[in-house]
């Protein structure tokens, strides 16, 4: 994977993973066109796009949309299980996350990242010990982490990302 | 609020910590810029404090910034501070932040390599954890050389937690640091084995990612991973280990052989698509290799062909599917499968034509690049005419624009390779043009001109309705939407003025070119126009002149006069100046008229000659001719020099080329006539026909057939679609019609040749459906091809991206690590390796980079060996004492002179007589020239000798080389594959008077080898060693050891072993033209010989694949059930076969100019058909 980019449905990066080396300009300007084109898909359409040399996978959960590149041989199936495996771990670490959750607390966002990817590569298959993993670093923490259980006058952003049929 | 919890006496001394911030910033949505600018001298106040809790929070805020595009390069510093902390809270903040902002240019980064050592060594398992995945974000090449080693060391640790990290990261450290894969590798190949299924995973995903880009480096744990695969059933694991054998596949066929049952296996049984799409398309990938000319041996051949085509039917059920994802993935998958097997996707055709009308856009994309593959001559009429409709009902200009290139692209592919009837490809194109505001009127015009210029026997029709187009243009320039397509009239006047011979009423075409409606058409369209009018000027002249009415032609030097001065006053500088020029002289010629004289000669010259087509990179290729330098000055560069007159006519007026064979349309006067009769029912039924324009009618009436030009049905009014059957549809008809006939006439004949036969075997009946070749185009086209100069260079090769990262890791890790690199220290038996000398030889045939297959011989003493194709571990009666050793041989040969190549066999040969044998084929696409290029093998397996060994398991593979016509090198890979620890291992062959086995200086002739290296268990290795063979006119068996001791035990073990060179092992497939195979069976230094197989029951082209395949021929010329065949030996010796079969009988005619060879090879055939 080259990088993961998270993104509300207004076009606001949300959280960025980059696993390839780029300059600062470079990644904006990816950035930039990929929400853009994500954003102009229509809702029924299929989650993969060909962009550039590279294969991007996307998918939406309410609000946001959790975006992939990925190289040409790789898997875009096993792609969307990330992102769908992500999500849960998400889910499960916040409690019904939503996207105030990753807005308020996206260092643990990444951390939790951190556990389950790594370089690009998932590193961990299994959610117990990623998350395991996570509650045991957050022990070391002397802070705990704040659930957002705060109002907002935006509802849309109370919508949990992950719901389940 | 809840959510400033305290955090001890740190909390009051700072104002906002990032709950806050990101409330602010959403708070101040008006003026966010001017808060954040706030928020950062806030920052900046925070991180001059000494306290490292509000320095941790100031650079979690900054993280937070620079995610919304802030730039916070200028606290890279303090970044590292926070990284430094000893706390871990704060520690992981600052790895964040540094992930998150440092990239290869942050020069602080250099400071930070200490504290990482110190985070990377932490007793905190989570320290490290974290510094770790931070490294893995912003790892340098300094960071990864200095630091590779800790992380080496890391592989080992106690946690698998750590050690997961660990695994993982070390492939960004080869990236950044190639010189530490090989030392780094052996480790990293132990983790395979990890009894952590989270460290065994990353370890195959590094793995995997290393070998996808340099596959041939690991060959040799194809087996440790064909394990890993039988027993893993982590779906993640399984998808990276079918990805790394779909990249080791094309190296080592008898992989793909191997890999047959388990990934039909996963096809079944798998519930997982990812999994399910990822075994389909390594099946795909695997079968593009096997499928190319060099066929794999029958049994295999139909393997894959039964694997493929379960996996065709599986990518049908993803189609179908109402997953938009699977819908994607299956058309893309089938995209793969079409370059390499149109005829599996063709049938198919429905379900994507269905896909056309899918919702998505991205999915009826997809299905228009795979229609694109999928013609043929026998349906693309249908396809273009399922397309048309999709044009018409398609809504928003891109898509449809979309389509309008996908049709032109697939009707002109491979020069029109697939058009059978140009006249409805015309009809097409103008259809086409018919379409409101699209882009592409460039596009069609182009292809009108193409197909004018290159058919030439379209263009009586292409010139018939390009002046109606032309007659018609006012409906194209009207409307402003319509500019693009005005383009059209570019080409259609070109070809209109350039085969005005063909026009059938030129003076109608001609007032329609001078119209002054055409001067509101963009300049460059408007050059053409005059500077065509003049063309067909002359053409006219040329006609009326030889009429005894003078008058008509005077009338036309009229029009031309009266017309002219409307372009002459344009604004547009190339439509001026070749308008004044053509009015000059029409005036003079009209002058030369009055005086009764012919001028339509003369005028007709300045138009002369024909324009043919070159080819787009003909310039390029002209090679520099020798001892010409194009950089040298022609003159001193002071001395002004003169223009000379250069010729530039000289290279380009070339005659016609010759090879364009002139076959002209000779359609038949009945058959026109029928067309012309079927064209005019269409006409009078389509009440928008027009029948011409009536006012021309009149005045041109005498002019013949002008009722047969199939007109363009245009509807004067206002929409241009045109309801009713459209013209094109009808040349599908006629065509069908056509291919009827062509085929009645064609079983005639055939019914007549086989009761000329006598009906002698009834087989070959052909009554079903017509096949691709049988389809003849409607009239012979004559399409020239494009001009390239005589001597023109081969294509050019396309280079690999020298930036590549990963092309630095492509590092041989089968080779023992030399000293300097080692970091771990490991013990190796001083010995001298042998220096393998396949790596100078050089490529000088680029023939040689055609992949090869070989195959191995059999042995006298055999078995059968019809299930061959598996590996099965052979188990001896006592469970305890099972070992087995699997041998390979791969025969790998290189010549100086002409690519040579052998083949080696090796045997084993036990007390025990328990044997089998295993036949592998080895295939190797030799990227360059130094590689080796490996072609034969035999694998064995037998129990070794129960006594002593202790539940060893020994796995050898033996390569062999050649590097000149009387040497071999033989590459064995030693895989030790019991739990104990193997050392002194010496090989030893026992020399026969041909063959000798080289050993260094100053060593007796019946000295062994030492191997040089040892082997922990589950450790391969490899050693080559070189033989120098005398000749190679006989098979020989060479009888071999190899001892060892068993650590622990330090017991002597000995395995022996026989290695078996056939004759055919000593042929390279060598291709051969048919000429040239002619001249050298006439030459008549060659000695015949033949041999006869009886009961051989198997089609003829698997009969020739086996030859092919084990016997190392390459076919020359086939003919029905009789095929010439060549190959060459390492030593230069030609062999030739001719090859025919009747019912079970084959009969095979050879000739070489060495006898006994080709005796030997003969028996060896006779041998591989007797098993079968």
């Amino acid at each position: 994977m080259q990088f993961m980019l998270l993104f509300s449905r207004q076009g606001k990066l949300r959280l960025q993973k980059w696993y390839v080396p780029l300059s600062d300009k470079e990644k904006k300007k990816i950035t930039r066109e990929l929400v853009q084109t994500v954003l102009a898909r229509k809702p029924k359409m299929c989650s993969f796009l060909e962009w550039r040399d590279l294969k991007v996978v996307y998918k939406r959960y309410a609000s946001l949309y959790f975006c992939c590149a990925i190289e040409e041989q790789d898997n875009e199936l096993i792609t969307l299980e990330i992102i769908h495996r992500y999500v849960e771990l998400l889910d499960k670490y916040f409690g019904s996350v939503c996207e105030l959750d990753i807005i308020f607390n996206f260092e643990k966002a990444y951390f939790i990242l951190d556990e389950f990817l790594l370089g690009g590569e998932a590193q961990e298959t299994s959610k117990k010990t990623v998350l395991k993993a996570i509650e045991q670093a957050d022990l070391l923490q002397e802070v705990r982490p704040h659930v957002v259980t705060l109002h907002f006058n935006s509802a849309l952003f109370l919508i949990r990302l992950l719901r389940l049929n | 609020m809840a959510l400033k919890i305290v955090k001890g006496s740190i909390d009051r001394m700072f104002d906002k910590n990032l709950q806050d911030l990101v409330r602010g910033i959403r708070n101040h949505k008006e003026d966010e810029a001017k808060y954040i600018s706030t928020c950062i001298d806030e920052i900046k106040q925070e991180l001059k404090q000494d306290n490292i809790a509000v320095k941790a929070n100031a650079v979690c805020k900054l993280t937070y910034l620079q995610m919304l595009g802030y730039d916070v390069s200028w606290a890279a510093f303090n970044i590292v501070e926070v990284m430094s902390s000893s706390k871990f809270t704060y520690k992981r903040i600052g790895y964040l932040a540094a992930s998150q902002c440092f990239h290869e240019s942050t020069d602080v980064i250099m400071l930070t390599t200490n504290q990482i050592r110190k985070d990377l060594s932490s007793p905190n398992q989570y320290d490290t954890g974290v510094a770790l995945t931070g490294l893995s974000c912003f790892v340098t090449p300094d960071l990864a050389r200095d630091l590779a080693n800790d992380i080496m060391t890391l592989m080992s640790h106690t946690k698998p937690y750590i050690r997961k990290k660990a695994v993982l990261i070390m492939y960004k450290v080869f990236l950044k640091y190639p010189e530490s894969l090989r030392p780094a590798f052996p480790r990293l190949k132990e983790k395979l084995e990890d009894p952590d299924p989270g460290v065994q995973s990353a370890a195959v995903n590094v793995i995997c990612e290393l070998a996808r880009r340099n596959p041939k480096n690991y060959l040799s744990l194809a087996p440790l991973f064909f394990k890993l695969m039988t027993s893993s059933t982590n779906n993640w694991v399984l998808i990276k280990i079918i990805k790394l054998f779909g990249a080791l596949t094309p190296l080592e066929p008898r992989l793909g052989k191997k890999l047959i049952e388990p990934l039909t296996n996963l096809i079944h049984s798998t519930s997982a698509m990812s999994l399910l799409y990822e075994c389909v398309n390594t099946v795909i990938a695997g079968h593009d290799v096997n499928g190319s000319p060099f066929l794999p041996p029958f049994s295999l051949a139909l393997f894959l062909f039964l694997r493929f085509q379960l996996c065709v039917q599986k990518l049908r059920i993803l189609i179908e599917d109402s997953d938009q994802n699977l819908k994607y993935l299956g058309l893309l998958a089938m995209s793969k499968i079409l370059k390499t097997h149109p005829k599996s996707v063709q049938s198919h055709k429905d379900l994507i034509l269905q896909c056309l009308d899918d919702k998505d856009e991205s999915i009826r994309l997809r299905a228009l690049d795979l229609l694109y593959g999928m013609v043929s001559k026998k349906n693309l009429m249908e396809i273009v005419k399922k397309l048309m409709l999709h044009v018409d009902k398609a809504e928003g200009t891109t898509y449809r624009d979309e389509l309008l290139t996908k049709i032109i692209d697939i009707c002109s592919q491979s020069n029109y390779q697939y058009i059978t009837n140009f006249e409805w490809y015309i009809s097409i194109l103008v259809e086409l043009t018919r379409l409101e505001g699209t882009r592409h009127g460039h596009l069609i015009a182009s292809q009108m001109l193409d197909v004018a210029i290159r058919v030439k026997a379209i263009r009586v029709f292409a010139v018939a309705q390009m002046a109606t187009l032309l007659d018609n243009a006012h409906l194209m320039t009207g409307n402003v939407q319509r500019k693009g397509i005005c383009e059209v009239l570019y080409a259609a006047a070109w070809i209109c003025g350039e085969f005005s011979e063909h026009l059938e009423n030129p003076m109608q075409t001609l007032e329609a070119m001078l119209r002054p409606k055409v001067a509101t058409l963009p300049g460059h369209i408007q050059a053409v126009y005059v500077q065509n009018a003049a063309k067909l000027f002359a053409t006219l002249l040329k006609n009326q002149e030889g009429n005894t009415d003078r008058t008509a032609a005077q009338e036309t030097s009229q029009l031309m006069i009266d017309r002219l001065p409307l372009f002459v006053q344009s604004a547009n500088l190339e439509v001026q100046e070749r308008a004044s020029c053509i009015l000059q002289l029409v005036k003079y010629i009209q002058k030369l008229q009055q005086k009764d004289v012919e001028v339509a000669e003369e005028v007709i010259a300045l138009f002369a000659g024909e324009l043919n087509p070159v080819a787009p990179k003909a310039q390029k290729k002209v090679p520099v001719p020798e001892g010409l330098d194009l950089d040298a000055w022609i003159n001193e560069p002071p001395s002004e020099s003169e223009s000379e007159d250069e010729q530039p006519k000289a290279i380009f007026a070339k005659e016609e080329p010759k090879h364009s064979r002139a076959r002209h349309t000779e359609v038949d006067e009945k058959e026109l006539a029928k067309r012309r009769e079927a064209r005019k029912q269409e006409q009078a039924n389509n009440p928008f026909y027009i029948k011409a324009s009536p006012s021309s009618q009149k005045v041109y009436q005498e002019a013949p057939g002008v009722e047969h030009i199939p007109v363009v049905q245009i509807d004067l009014s206002v929409p241009l679609k045109v309801p009713g059957l459209p013209m094109s549809d009808q040349y599908v008809k006629l065509e069908e019609e056509r291919r009827q006939k062509e085929r009645v006439e064609k079983k005639k004949k055939e019914k007549k040749k086989r009761k000329e036969k006598r009906g002698g075997r009834g087989k070959k009946h052909d009554s079903g459906p017509e096949s691709e070749e049988d389809i003849t185009p409607a009239h012979m086209v004559d399409i020239v091809t494009e001009e390239m100069p005589e001597n023109a260079l081969p294509s050019d090769d396309d280079d690999k991206d020298p930036n590549d990262p990963h092309k630095a890791l492509d590092i041989d890790l089968d080779k023992p690590l030399a000293d300097s690199e080692k970091l771990p220290v490991r013990s190796h038996r001083a010995a001298e390796a042998l220096k393998s000398p396949a790596e100078d030889g050089d490529a000088e045939s680029p023939a040689s980079q055609e992949p090869k297959k070989k195959s191995s011989k059999e042995k006298r003493e055999k078995k059968k060996d019809k299930d061959g194709d598996r590996k099965v571990s052979v188990k001896n009666g006592n469970p305890t004492r099972e070992t087995a050793l699997w041998m390979y041989i791969y025969g790998d040969k290189k010549s100086s002179k002409h690519k040579k190549k052998k083949q080696k066999r090796e045997k084993e040969e036990k007390e025990k007589k328990k044997k089998k044998k295993h036949h592998h084929h080895h295939h190797h696409s030799d990227g360059g020239g130094e590689e080796s290029v490996q072609n034969g093998t035999v694998e064995e397996e037998e129990p070794l000798p129960v006594s002593v060994c202790h539940q060893s398991f020994t796995e050898i593979d033996i390569q062999g080389n050649l590097q000149d016509g009387s040497q071999v090198v033989v590459s064995v890979i030693f895989e030790n594959k019991c739990d104990n620890f193997l050392k002194t291992m010496e090989f030893n062959v026992l020399d026969s008077l041909n063959s000798k086995l080289q050993r260094p200086e100053g060593s007796g002739p019946h000295d062994g080898l030492s191997v040089p290296f040892q082997l922990p268990p589950g450790v391969s290795n490899e050693a080559r060693f070189v033989f120098t063979m005398q000749s190679i006119v006989m098979p020989q068996k060479l009888k071999g050891t190899l001892t060892f001791i068993i650590k622990d035990s330090s017991t002597h073990e000995k395995l022996d072993f026989k290695l078996h060179f056939t004759c055919s092992s000593y042929l390279i497939t060598t291709p051969c033209y048919s000429d040239a195979f002619a001249k050298l069976l006439e030459s008549g230094d060659l000695k015949c010989s033949s041999v006869r197989l009886e009961g051989v029951n198997m089609p003829f082209h698997h009969l020739l694949a086996r030859i092919c395949f084990h016997h190392h021929f390459s076919v020359v010329e086939r003919i029905d059930s009789c095929a010439s065949m060549y190959s060459r030996s390492i030593q230069g010796h030609h062999v030739c076969l001719l090859v025919k079969t009747s019912g079970q009988t084959v009969s095979i005619d050879a000739k070489c100019d060495e006898p006994t060879l080709l005796g030997n090879v003969l028996d060896e055939i006779k041998q591989t058909f007797s098993q079968c």
